[in-house]
């Protein structure tokens, strides 16, 4: 949140001040924040993913997320030869958009992100302790490993959206291409942000080492986000992608 | 109750040791209560814009053919009208009494995040100026307070106006939930020792509704925004009808927000009635925990509700059915607690201050807005009254003889607090008499001219409709209300100089902000309080009216450092330093992350001012400054 100190300083003078650091609940005060930050964003994606779902089909013109299309008429099939058998010249067929196996892969990267922001956020909390002074138990590399599966999973996305619009569609195309890119794009920019979030800590790591109470809620905050942005991307491609 | 109630001084100081004064202290506070003050002024500031706008209206509309304003003019006065006064007044009139109150009721020091918290009031004072200074230039908003697309589409709405709009929502979209994260941390995170929830003060506990409702409802409008924004910059197509969009996709996420809001405007006034009806019965609130859960289920089914707006757009006879009948389900919570004001008072030994006035004509005023609203529910009466002035009438009758109201008396009731001193009674009565009877010349004629078909936001009508004599006593009203107001400029501005002397308790009220000085001390209490019961104070000064109400020893809190309900009356006016407090350091860093971030969003105009070149330099540049102030803010110690 807006006041995580990146400093030791500043956050949570444990064990002394007790009384301007007193909690009702024994919590910080970040934590509570975070899980609302949460559940605003589940509305935040709830509409867009509300409008995706209202929009499906309603497009005038292709291309289609699961549908062969034609460049030339509205024909819509489910096969490239139910397409042309419908009129449509072999060289107008366009082909459904969305390509599930590629999806497939990164979906895989993200999800695979958040056991390694597990360990990362094991590695802060047993930071120092023996069997953790391994690199592969440590925090550096876990976060390191979180943030780089974020940015494949982004490169990904970038290969995504450049294929699509070199396959015809874009923005304005049609309302597919509006809630599409909109709804992906969203979440994109979560994950990005997610992985400027997650370089940063990584740069405090290096640079003094995270351990203690205070640093353990810094990555805890940091991860709870990233778990929500892997689940929200479950349901978008469950919803987007899987059903057709 | 270890502690003895000593006997309140004459006056309390004007000014804590150690506190500071001049511009700097106020552009660099992260002080809960000075940001509130920030919040009071500035939104009384654009209670003034808002009520000439809706003066002018009513003068243009006083007679038939009026020719005191052009068509094109009177779109962006209706418009900035409604969107100023839910906005830019009473949100921010609410939220200034969230910050003013919340830390003081559940016996905090700040809030949880102080910056953050002075970041939300300069998001809203600059996103405030940008959406109401376009109005000079004849530039102004112009599509109503509830923007529908595709109205408001670059086809049909081309020109600045819709942009400011747009944008204008949605910094100060940032501002409401920023503040929202703020108050739900604040609200569980920060109660006094033995300060359990159903302990907390009323107007606390209908706050803490209000934030959940902001945190659910304002993304709805955000994403709604966002594709508006979208189709009218980037060339998406949510709202274009010739693509296959549905019309109807801005109404519901509009309204999954807008009506939500309509609780949000209200819900915080409701709560201010609740701690002012106890505290001039002299009896605590009836049916407290009744009170609490009417205002959790209004919160809930306020979500359930949202296509009651929409049943002249032909939803259907399922839809409406469904919608018809949570409407009217919702009239449950909400009459109940009309009935608890009620018996609060029943039996109670009654003081008539202003404050109680307002009090007392909320409940009043909001029964009558409230029964015209189950009318509403009733999806074939709906039909005759939707886009009429009834409809004007029904939401000024909740929003400004309960909304406005209750905030008035919260301002009366809380300005001896806030400022040490006590307002006028006598020119508060003269404030309540013309509030009270013009609100109603003006209002209830609009039932009729309603029900004679006058139709909303027409800037003129001809004569022989039968819609004269209405309007010219709407017109009469207005001048009563702009008489009222002023005079409550004037009381407001010179009791702070010239008011009587306020002491700790200005009223005999039983809850915690009254134990200590007014104004309080930078840090507020000296000794965190150890609470018993819902009315600590009245537990020491007035055992008799807290005796049928649970208590719990002293002895069962978890914290044992700290006195039982601290009585500051005896306290000396120490500075935070003194006594060893840490408080947060000031910060003008919160102030240019703000205004960073509105040139950063706001700079989109230029797509459509200027060039898609201009527009990006601009916005480049601002995004850069606000991350660089962002990474200041975060790598600075709190305190």
């Amino acid at each position: 949140m807006a006041t995580a100190a990146l400093d030791t300083h500043d956050a949570g003078h444990a064990g002394h001040g007790e009384h301007a650091h007193y909690t009702t609940t024994g919590l910080e005060h970040r934590k509570i924040a975070i899980w609302a930050l949460i559940g605003s964003e589940c509305m935040l994606f709830a509409s867009l993913i509300s409008t995706y779902l209202v929009y499906k089909g309603r497009s005038k013109v292709g291309p289609w997320p699961h549908d062969w299309g034609c460049k030339t008429s509205n024909v819509i099939g489910k096969t490239a030869e139910a397409v042309q058998a419908a009129g449509c010249a072999a060289a107008d067929v366009m082909k459904p958009i969305l390509d599930i196996p590629v999806t497939s892969q990164s979906t895989f990267v993200l999800l695979m992100s958040s056991l390694a922001m597990v360990l990362a956020l094991e590695g802060v909390e047993n930071a120092g302790k023996a069997g953790y002074d391994k690199w592969y138990k440590g925090s550096k590399f876990w976060l390191a490993m979180t943030a780089v599966m974020g940015a494949t999973f982004l490169g990904y996305q970038s290969y995504e959206f450049t294929s699509f619009v070199h396959e015809g569609l874009t923005i304005d195309t049609n309302l597919f291409g509006s809630s599409f890119f909109t709804l992906t794009g969203f979440h994109g920019t979560h994950v990005a942000v997610g992985v400027l979030w997650l370089m940063t800590l990584l740069f405090i790591d290096m640079k003094r080492g995270l351990k203690g109470k205070t640093d353990v809620l810094l990555v805890d905050i940091c991860a709870l986000y990233w778990h929500f942005v892997d689940v929200v991307w479950i349901a978008i491609f469950t919803l987007i992608y899987l059903i057709q | 109750m270890a502690t003895t109630a000593a006997p309140a001084p004459a006056y309390a100081a004007a000014h804590a040791a150690g506190e500071q004064t001049g511009l700097w202290s106020w552009l660099a506070t992260v002080d809960h209560k000075r940001i509130g003050t920030l919040y009071l002024w500035t939104a009384l500031g654009f209670l003034f814009v808002g009520g000439i706008e809706a003066f002018i209206m009513r003068l243009q509309l006083m007679q038939p053919n009026g020719q005191v304003v052009s068509a094109e003019l009177y779109n962006q006065l209706f418009t900035m009208h409604g969107t100023t006064m839910i906005f830019l007044v009473v949100m921010p009139l609410s939220a200034a009494f969230f910050n003013y109150l919340i830390p003081l009721q559940i016996g905090a020091r700040d809030v949880a995040f102080p910056r953050l918290n002075a970041f939300s009031y300069w998001v809203y004072l600059f996103g405030g100026l940008f959406m109401t200074i376009p109005i000079f230039f004849n530039a102004a908003p112009d599509g109503g307070w509830f923007g529908y697309a595709p109205l408001t589409t670059l086809q049909f709405s081309a020109g600045l106006h819709i942009d400011f709009w747009v944008l204008g929502l949605q910094i100060l979209g940032v501002s409401s939930l920023a503040a929202a994260f703020n108050f739900i941390t604040t609200i569980i995170n920060m109660r006094a020792p033995g300060m359990t929830l159903m302990r907390m003060p009323i107007f606390t506990w209908m706050s803490f509704v209000v934030q959940f409702l902001l945190v659910l409802a304002f993304p709805a409008i955000t994403i709604a925004l966002f594709f508006l924004q979208f189709d009218r910059f980037f060339g998406t197509q949510f709202y274009e009808i010739a693509a296959g969009a549905d019309p109807l996709l801005w109404q519901h996420l509009f309204w999954v927000f807008g009506h939500p809001e309509v609780y949000i405007l209200i819900l915080p006034a409701f709560g201010l009635a609740s701690e002012i009806l106890p505290t001039f019965s002299q009896k605590p609130l009836f049916g407290y925990n009744v009170m609490v859960y009417s205002g959790i289920m209004i919160g809930f089914l306020g979500f359930g509700v949202w296509a009651h707006h929409m049943f002249a757009v032909g939803m259907g006879a399922t839809a409406d059915t469904i919608f018809s009948m949570a409407t009217m389900l919702i009239g449950i919570p909400t009459g109940v607690k009309i009935f608890n004001w009620i018996a609060t008072m029943w039996g109670g030994n009654l003081r008539f201050t202003v404050a109680m006035k307002f009090a007392i004509a909320l409940v009043a005023l909001f029964t009558i807005g409230g029964i015209s609203g189950v009318m509403h529910s009733s999806p074939p009466t709906d039909l005759q009254q939707t886009d009429t002035y009834f409809i004007v009438a029904h939401f000024h009758y909740v929003l400004f003889g309960g909304s406005i109201m209750g905030i008035m008396g919260g301002i009366y009731h809380y300005y001896p607090k806030i400022t040490g001193r006590y307002m006028s009674e006598k020119l508060g009565n003269w404030h309540f008499w013309l509030f009270f009877i013009g609100m109603n010349m003006t209002f209830f004629p609009m039932h009729f001219s309603g029900m004679l078909g006058m139709p909303r936001r027409i800037y003129t009508y001809d004569v022989g409709q039968g819609w004269e004599t209405f309007n010219l006593w709407s017109t009469i009203g207005v001048f009563f209300q702009a008489a009222g107001l002023l005079i409550f400029a004037w009381n407001f501005l010179k009791s702070r100089k010239s008011g009587e002397r306020a002491p700790n308790d200005a009223w005999g009220a039983g809850t915690l902000e009254w134990s200590i000085p007014s104004p309080p001390p930078e840090y507020n209490f000296a000794q965190l309080p150890v609470v018993t019961s819902r009315y600590p104070l009245w537990d020491l000064k007035h055992p008799e009216r807290t005796a049928d109400i649970a208590h719990s020893a002293p002895d069962q809190m978890t914290i044992t450092d700290s006195h039982a309900v601290p009585m500051h009356e005896e306290t000396e006016r120490k500075s935070a330093k003194d006594l060893g407090i840490p408080m947060p350091f000031p910060t003008i860093k919160p102030l240019f992350a703000a205004l960073f971030m509105v040139i950063m969003v706001g700079g989109l105009v230029f797509i459509h001012a200027a060039t898609l070149q201009v527009a990006l330099a601009v916005m480049i540049s601002a995004a850069a400054l606000f991350i660089g102030t962002v990474y200041g803010w975060l790598t600075s110690p709190l305190e």
